[in-house]
């Protein structure tokens, strides 16, 4: 069965930094002892929560040069913003009231108040990397966990909202570019391997949000059980697998078809630098051809950043961010083109005797 | 073929497979509609709970959590709690449940220092007759008598020993 290769532990060592590996993250969820969760809570204990975490966040030591906000501050454009770089969840954007976020000033932790927890405590970084990314983490937690008493129960773990995030409270999750495994069609076979082991497959946006992109979100979907780096161990276990699988998907790719490949890719290219109006959807699906191509080598290894950074740029909210004010559908689009064939203008031939990555 | 939740005909047939035991279910278009089976994503584990009504017993449809409010109910449409009391409250509900979530129904991860120091502080004395005496306050006779006896085993643990 297809699945059965996720089982074994891959041998061929990946090597880091992976390109097709853009970031990892860390999430832990943390309640207060004593006051409902947020879902249940009145407004004066959401209040109440709000200014008990607020404070004891700014003294820890990886958020003591940080930005503190009150959701309430936020216009509806900052929050899409926040949500768009992966600083907020979508969650916290709807918040109502008494939401609140410190984000550090490397913006590698955000602590998020009021969410569906009390406390989600979040910590980012480039590439594949669940060691360092860990190590912050759990410290952070350790230091606000000094001043603030979380509700825990020596069977169950962090008592959390929903059930499923018991235990560890620990989401652990990386954003993978998969292009090779969408375009030869494996991708259905992928998620539905990695969902016997307890991982789940996201979009960009996690719940709910497509694929543009080929960009997925890879996460452990049980967090009470198992110890966090039995967890990590175990995760990371199968992102080596996917790996491998992407790589074997791109070879193949280009063995079987490599002439449609590169029509692909140059079309891509035709599309950034000619377009007028262009979605984030299309995009977004031109962005993950580019940076397939420096993959392969076909581009030099600047447009990779480049296209990672624009993954980022071309969503509504950072078109409108640039805009300096919040605009229609439509006039997006039109930017959005304006912005990319600015971008791409300079970008040079392919150059296709490239050695394949 | 009838719903599981209203007596019009089932036209929905799900099926989730998770941690390789096989869940079904039939709904009507209506019900499905309000479960948001359409997406099965986003299915709450509270539609889980729903699969089997006969497993759950009777009693348990009037669980309320007294501390916040939170009814059996709610958990099961939402599938969130609402405290750390509910806990203890929806755990034989809950229990069943965690079984086919989780790894594992036992904790294994990082514990919190202060929680450790907490539930030494938890069975002190001064504590304790300060929770009994609220809670006779408060006409909660049952926690009144668990916290009386818990009470009661601490003096005669600290008389032994002194």
């Amino acid at each position: 069965m297809f699945h059965d290769i996720f089982f074994s532990k891959s041998k061929s060592k990946v090597p880091k930094p992976c390109p097709i590996a853009l970031s990892t993250r860390v999430r832990l969820a943390r309640n207060l002892s004593e006051f409902p969760f947020p879902g249940r809570a009145e407004s004066g204990q959401k209040k109440a929560v709000l200014s008990k975490c607020m404070s004891a966040l700014g003294k820890v030591k990886p958020l003591l040069s940080s930005t503190s906000v009150e959701l309430d501050e936020l216009s509806e454009l900052d929050r899409q913003i926040l949500v768009e770089k992966h600083l907020i969840s979508l969650e916290l954007s709807q918040s109502e009231e008494s939401g609140g976020v410190v984000l550090s000033n490397d913006r590698a932790c955000s602590v998020m108040v009021n969410e569906e927890d009390h406390l989600r405590i979040q910590v980012l970084a480039n590439g594949l990397d669940f060691s360092k990314v860990w190590k912050l983490a759990d410290s952070l937690d350790s230091g606000i966990e000094s001043s603030l008493d979380y509700a825990f129960d020596s069977q169950l773990g962090f008592l959390t909202a929903c059930p499923t995030n018991l235990g560890t409270g620990m989401r652990a999750s990386v954003m993978m570019h998969l292009p090779g495994l969408v375009m030869s069609k494996n991708m259905d076979k992928v998620i539905n391997a990695v969902n016997h082991l307890g991982i789940a497959v996201r979009g960009l946006f996690g719940e709910g949000s497509d694929a543009s992109g080929s960009i997925f979100q890879i996460s452990n979907q049980q967090t009470l059980g198992e110890s966090e780096s039995a967890i990590l161990e175990r995760l990371e276990m199968t992102l080596e697998n996917i790996v491998q699988q992407e790589r074997l998907a791109r070879e193949k790719l280009t063995e079987d078809d490599g002439l449609r490949l590169t029509d692909k890719i140059s079309r891509a290219v035709g599309s950034l630098k000619t377009s007028y109006l262009i979605q984030s959807s299309e995009a977004m699906d031109h962005l993950s051809l580019i940076r397939l191509a420096a993959d392969f080598g076909y581009l030099p290894e600047k447009f990779r950043a480049l296209a990672d950074r624009m993954f980022i740029e071309v969503q509504p909210g950072h078109v409108q961010l640039s805009a300096g004010k919040p605009i229609e559908p439509g006039e997006r689009d039109r930017l959005r083109a304006k912005t990319l064939r600015k971008e791409f203008l300079r970008m040079p031939q392919l150059n296709l005797n490239a050695q394949v990555d | 073929m009838k719903c599981h939740h209203c007596d019009s005909q089932a036209t929905v047939h799900l099926t989730q497979i998770i941690n390789g035991q096989m869940h079904k279910m039939d709904l009507c278009e209506a019900c499905a509609q309000e479960k948001g089976v359409t997406n099965p994503d986003n299915l709450s584990i509270g539609n889980l709970l729903d699969e089997n009504p006969s497993k759950v017993d009777a009693s348990t449809a009037s669980m309320t959590c007294e501390s916040c409010g939170t009814t059996h109910q709610d958990f099961k449409k939402g599938g969130r709690l609402g405290c750390e009391a509910c806990y203890h409250v929806f755990r034989p509900v809950l229990e069943p449940l965690l079984d086919g979530m989780h790894a594992g129904v036992k904790h294994l991860g990082k514990v919190p220092s202060r929680s450790v120091k907490k539930k030494s502080d938890d069975d002190s004395e001064e504590l304790l007759s300060k929770e009994l005496k609220k809670a006779v306050e408060e006409e909660n006779y049952e926690k009144a008598a668990k916290l009386r006896d818990r009470l009661k085993k601490l003096q005669a643990k600290s008389s032994a020993s002194a």
